[in-house]
């Protein structure tokens, strides 16, 4: 038994601009144990989106995360047109993709950048950002904004792409396929970063099973879990595309994956752009009003599935409204990633599984007196016996 | 001894090497900036950073030794404006050689890291032993084979007095024109971005992993001091590798010290590409690294040398 030192990373650390805390238990450089604590950022946003009308929603959840800011509308509009019924016109369906794929892109060479700031490469991190910003500028060419879109709505999308902007559009998403190229050979083939990334931080298929892992960190592993193919929404079903998948489960499958998915998400923009040119009509249909009822929504964000529930009781606002993030089970892998590996590969793998804390928040509610936590989970286990309890007794069972 | 007090702290040892040490500081921090596409700072920002330290107060941690923390980085700055004063007056006079005078160089050029480890070790935070502790293990790693590089030339030129070595290159050629002291060139190079811990051997200063390491305590003048010496390093080390591998800075004429300086010009670009251009390395990669592959080019190169290639 050697001698035990904790190394806190957090709650304000250089390796990431969000507060997170880790505290990593180190015999040497080797980590034996690690606690990951989160919540210095809850914001409420579900109790928030209770006292807003569907039309205001999309604005709400669009600010649960900065970089996934079209994922969580549109996973809340996929719940609500599932609660509703609601048919939306195909144009919107591809306007709806073009975006999320746009996202996507922005989002996967941000982390290139940031996985190689988190390795010391800081070269890597200018240049992956450098190229990071036309795809911006497409975005605010289509949407008026680099980030926070404001492109979902309940029925549709409130922006069309004109006919005119889609060749200027096309030219710039084609100049983005040398730049990821130039990043595939100056990553995948460097002897140093296959060095520092494989082998290291190794997540297993039968773990993300266990962890309920999603996204690039489960497909990284073998496991080809994708909402856009598994449960098509917006146009995913029309375009074709692959699954990327990797086998190993290491921070270089992880890194692999995502860059291998830039080119994919290249290749649904275009071909949506292309169909878009041929595909007359409406961007939106007129919803009247949303019936009582529950509704769930999922969209594939570009660290993994984003889940959103909803349930309405024939109000203009739902009386319940449920979000859950990718990083609410890819952040407790840490446990079977980040143990047994040095301090230096526990940033890295930290870093790889592109977390993502204030969409995770969740909030404890601790009594002053005690220090004891209120309402765990066995709290809630016995408050729903109870209630349950309380409505057999009602209806004499 | 007025003139040794002037060598000293004027020309060509405190004032001088920092002046310089903080320009050419500023180059490496501007060329980095341009291959990452940024801006860069203005020419003056590494001396107002420096003032600027100075003029903050040095927060010592309850609990620390007061001499262990303090010390540290006066050692360090007087270990490097020694090395600096040494190897200028010897660049310009090979006369005031003396005999071992080379072993001194590389026993002082390895204050620096003790100094680190020292202080990092005192301050008492997790952070800086881990940090330390790193250093500990980086300097075992890059001592031997920077010593096995440092024999070639010895061998080659047969003395241990670098005024005798820059004698000796002047009249039969530099040391780097041979196969021996090329490899023994390239591995010292290696050596040298380590001891300067620059990627992608930062591993004791990790900023993502464990925040400057050993510097993590440190504020003001202490900071500044060591922060100096990291600046000085960078100008005195190639200077060094010139001096012994490549002949000096020449002497008299306009045209050889143009040519001296733009030797140490192309180690400085060497250093800047190798940090731009490479991910930072675990340490036991990096031990691997310098007692596997490089001790073992460098012991190739002794056999070269030794053999007479």
């Amino acid at each position: 038994m050697g001698n035990r030192t904790v190394i806190p990373i957090g709650p304000y650390h250089p390796l990431q601009e969000e507060p997170e805390f880790f505290r990593l238990w180190v015999e040497g450089e080797t980590v034996v144990d690690i606690d990951v604590n989160i919540g210095y950022n809850h914001r409420g946003i579900e109790k928030l989106c209770e006292l807003k009308t569907y039309d205001q929603i999309p604005f709400v959840v669009e600010r649960v995360c900065g970089i996934c800011s079209t994922s969580h509308p549109l996973a809340f509009v996929n719940a609500v047109e599932d609660l509703a019924d609601i048919e939306i016109p195909e144009r919107a369906r591809y306007i709806r993709s073009i975006i999320a794929e746009l996202e996507r892109i922005h989002n996967h060479l941000l982390w290139v950048g940031l996985a190689g700031h988190f390795l010391g490469y800081n070269t890597v991190w200018m240049w992956a950002w450098r190229y990071r910003e036309p795809v911006l500028d497409i975005l605010e060419k289509i949407t008026g904004n680099r980030q926070n879109y404001a492109m979902m709505k309940v029925g549709g999308v409130r922006r069309d792409i004109e006919d005119a902007d889609i060749p200027d559009i096309l030219r710039l998403v084609d100049d983005l396929v040398p730049a990821v190229d130039m990043f595939k050979g100056a990553i995948l083939d460097d002897p140093v970063l296959h060095a520092r990334l494989k082998g290291i931080g190794v997540l297993t298929k039968e773990e993300v099973h266990n962890y309920g892992a999603v996204g690039p960190t489960a497909r990284a592993s073998g496991v080809a879990v994708d909402v856009r193919r598994d449960d098509p929404y917006a146009a995913y079903d029309l375009v074709d595309w692959d699954v990327v998948t990797q086998e190993e489960g290491d921070v270089f499958a992880k890194a692999v994956v995502r860059v291998l998915e830039l080119y994919e998400s290249v290749k649904i923009v275009k071909e949506c752009l292309e169909r878009l040119k041929k595909t007359k009509g409406e961007i939106d249909v007129k919803v009247k009003e949303i019936p009582s009822g529950e509704g769930i929504g999922h969209a594939e964000a570009p660290r993994g599935e984003v889940f959103h529930y909803v349930r309405s009781d024939g109000t203009n606002r739902p009386i319940r409204h449920k979000i859950k993030s990718p990083s609410y089970t890819n952040v407790p892998t840490f446990k079977a990633t980040v143990i047994g590996g040095t301090i230096s590969d526990a940033t890295i793998t930290l870093a790889a599984v592109d977390p993502c804390y204030s969409c995770t928040e969740r909030v404890a509610v601790v009594d002053k007196k005690t220090g004891r936590r209120r309402l765990n989970g066995e709290d809630l286990v016995r408050l729903s016996q109870e209630k349950t309890e309380r409505i057999k007794r009602s209806m004499g069972l | 001894m007025l003139k040794s007090v002037f060598y000293f702290v004027i020309f060509p040892g405190f004032l001088f090497t920092a002046v310089v040490g903080l320009l050419v500081s500023w180059i490496d921090r501007k060329v980095t900036a341009r291959v990452q596409w940024r801006v860069g700072p203005p020419w003056w920002q590494n001396f107002a950073d420096f003032v600027k330290l100075l003029g903050k107060e040095t927060i010592i941690p309850q609990g620390t030794s007061r001499f262990h923390f303090i010390t540290p980085p006066l050692l360090s700055i007087s270990a490097i404006t020694l090395v600096s004063t040494l190897l200028w007056v010897m660049l310009i006079n090979p006369h005031k050689s003396f005999l071992g005078d080379l072993i001194v160089v590389v026993y002082l050029l390895m204050m620096p890291a003790m100094a680190v480890v020292m202080g990092g070790a005192a301050s008492g935070n997790p952070l800086a032993s881990m940090g330390a502790s790193r250093e500990m293990k980086l300097v075992l790693g890059y001592e031997l084979p920077f010593v096995l590089a440092l024999i070639v030339p010895i061998i080659k030129t047969d003395t241990i007095r670098l005024g005798e070595m820059i004698r000796f290159q002047a009249e039969d050629g530099v040391v780097i024109g041979s196969w021996s002291g090329i490899i023994a060139f390239l591995v010292a190079i290696v050596c040298m971005q380590a001891k300067l811990t620059l990627v992608p051997f930062d591993i004791p200063e990790a900023e993502t992993e464990i925040m400057s390491g050993p510097y993590i305590e440190y504020s003001g003048p202490a900071l500044a001091m060591f922060k100096l010496t990291r600046a000085m390093m960078l100008f005195v080390l190639p200077v060094f590798l010139v001096l012994v591998f490549w002949g000096g800075f020449g002497q008299g004429s306009f045209w050889s010290v143009l040519l001296g300086i733009l030797k140490y010009v192309v180690l400085l670009v060497v250093i800047v590409l190798i940090r731009n251009t490479n991910p930072r390395l675990r340490i036991d990669q990096a031990m691997r690294f310098f007692w596997g592959l490089v001790t073992g080019v460098a012991t190739l190169a002794i056999i070269l040398a030794l053999i007479g290639a």
